[in-house]
């Protein structure tokens, strides 16, 4: 079995992880669908948003690698970290629930996504900047989509409104920790990397509202939950993701197609 | 003839050799005409073409790039290399009228201007009837609905024409 790389703990390089594991974890979740897709045109579009997210990812990853100049690339920081080491938010690696569940995700994290990367074309960072002027794009009809979902389901039959409702109840209580603030945010945002993310929480809730209001839902009150997934400690579900993500790398290492 | 002659023919000769290469993905247009290749540069020993990605997540992309420097290969123009240049941001505005055309004819509907989104708020998609109208590729008709906003790949999106009931791609304006 291939040995485990430790990674460096600038903050820099842990703003980058948070980007890129974010996208790469809601990538896998999202591939899990396909072939499960409730119909054919469903099942294409939730693999094109991963293979989008996949993309984001891998170019994220790869400058993370870079910047931390220990000669690891994109693939190396996906397959060889440990659950610790990983930086996604724990939303992203809850198991995908029902299609109600994924659809509100996919919502939130595209919504959160878009108005991030918004922000990121300004960073100071030239690679970055330039990484996110195409993600954007991409962002913006992940959320257009999904959006259309949570009205259609929260609009839609007693049993999908239901469904809906659940999955608010569900996940909301994560989207906390997109927003809390920590000494990497605040560094990244001195440096002009890029936002500290809570500056994106009034923007975030605000369309969140419209989503929701136009699928006559409601965002469930505030809690004092807050996951920490950012900060490598992650709920009992990540682990799993990698053991399958990174099997066959851990297997056969170095392998490639 | 001079050698600073010589240079722009290789050069001129490589733009009219990567016309030829197609995309793997739409094998009806080149990669000229999808707008990916953005530069040819003569560095004297060496060829370098700039490309542009269309998608973060298109496996195209390492194809295309391999065919390019094959092709360059060749027709005895190399060594070349191929960079990646990543802003400004591909854009379906870069499709050329011919590239359109061919497009068109190959039975995907061209895309319209890719609208100025910044600044735009939450936008959902635009309900039966209210989306923009397409002409059918195949039979011009603009009687047509999408069936879809993603297709076969990411750049496309599946549709179907209610006069000649056949189903036919869009290539989305971004």
């Amino acid at each position: 079995m291939h040995a485990s790389i430790e990674i460096g703990t600038s903050a820099a390089l842990q703003y980058l992880l948070r980007i890129g594991d974010t996208a790469l974890i809601q990538a896998q979740r999202l591939a899990e669908w396909c072939g499960h897709g409730p119909a054919l045109e469903e099942d294409i579009a939730l693999s094109n948003m991963a293979l989008d997210l996949i993309g984001q990812a891998r170019a994220v990853l790869a400058l993370a690698g870079a910047l931390e100049g220990a000669g690891h690339d994109e693939d190396q920081l996906a397959f060889l970290r440990e659950e610790r080491d990983y930086r996604n938010v724990t939303l992203v690696e809850l198991p995908r629930g029902d299609f109600a569940a994924t659809a509100l995700r996919n919502a939130m994290m595209a919504t959160f996504f878009r108005l991030l990367w918004e922000r990121l074309r300004e960073s100071r960072d030239r690679e970055l900047a330039a990484i996110a002027g195409k993600a954007v794009k991409e962002a913006r009809y992940h959320q257009r989509h999904a959006a259309d979902w949570v009205v259609r389901l929260g609009d839609g039959t007693a049993q999908s409104r239901a469904r809906m409702e659940r999955a608010l109840i569900d996940l909301w209580p994560y989207a906390a920790e997109l927003f809390a603030a920590d000494a990497v945010d605040l560094e990244a945002a001195a440096s002009g990397l890029g936002p500290a993310w809570s500056e994106l929480e009034a923007a975030w809730r605000e369309e969140m509202e419209v989503i929701l209001g136009e699928a006559g839902l409601a965002a469930p009150a505030a809690t004092p939950f807050l996951s920490t997934g950012k900060q490598g400690a992650h709920s009992e579900h990540l682990g799993y993701v990698l053991a399958e993500m990174q099997h066959l790398q851990r297997a056969y290492p170095g392998g490639v197609w | 003839m001079t050698a600073a002659v010589l240079d722009v023919m290789r050069v001129q000769r490589a733009w009219q050799v990567l016309d030829e290469v197609l995309d793997p993905e739409v094998p009806a247009v080149s990669v000229c005409e999808l707008g990916i290749v953005r530069d040819v540069i003569d560095h004297g020993r060496e060829l370098e073409v700039v490309l542009t990605p269309t998608y973060s997540g298109c496996p195209a992309t390492e194809a295309i790039e391999q065919s390019v420097l094959a092709a360059l290969e060749a027709r005895g123009l190399g060594p070349a290399r191929a960079t990646l240049r990543r802003a400004p941001a591909w854009t379906t505005d870069w499709i050329t009228q011919e590239g359109r055309r061919k497009l068109r004819a190959y039975g995907i509907a061209p895309p319209g201007p890719a609208a100025a989104e910044a600044g735009v708020p939450v936008r959902f998609v635009a309900r039966r009837g209210r989306e923009p109208q397409l002409a059918c590729p195949r039979c011009g008709s603009e009687d047509t609905e999408r069936v879809s906003q993603f297709g076969s790949t990411a750049c496309k999106a599946l549709y179907r024409c209610r006069a000649c009931l056949e189903p036919f791609e869009h290539f989305k304006p971004i």
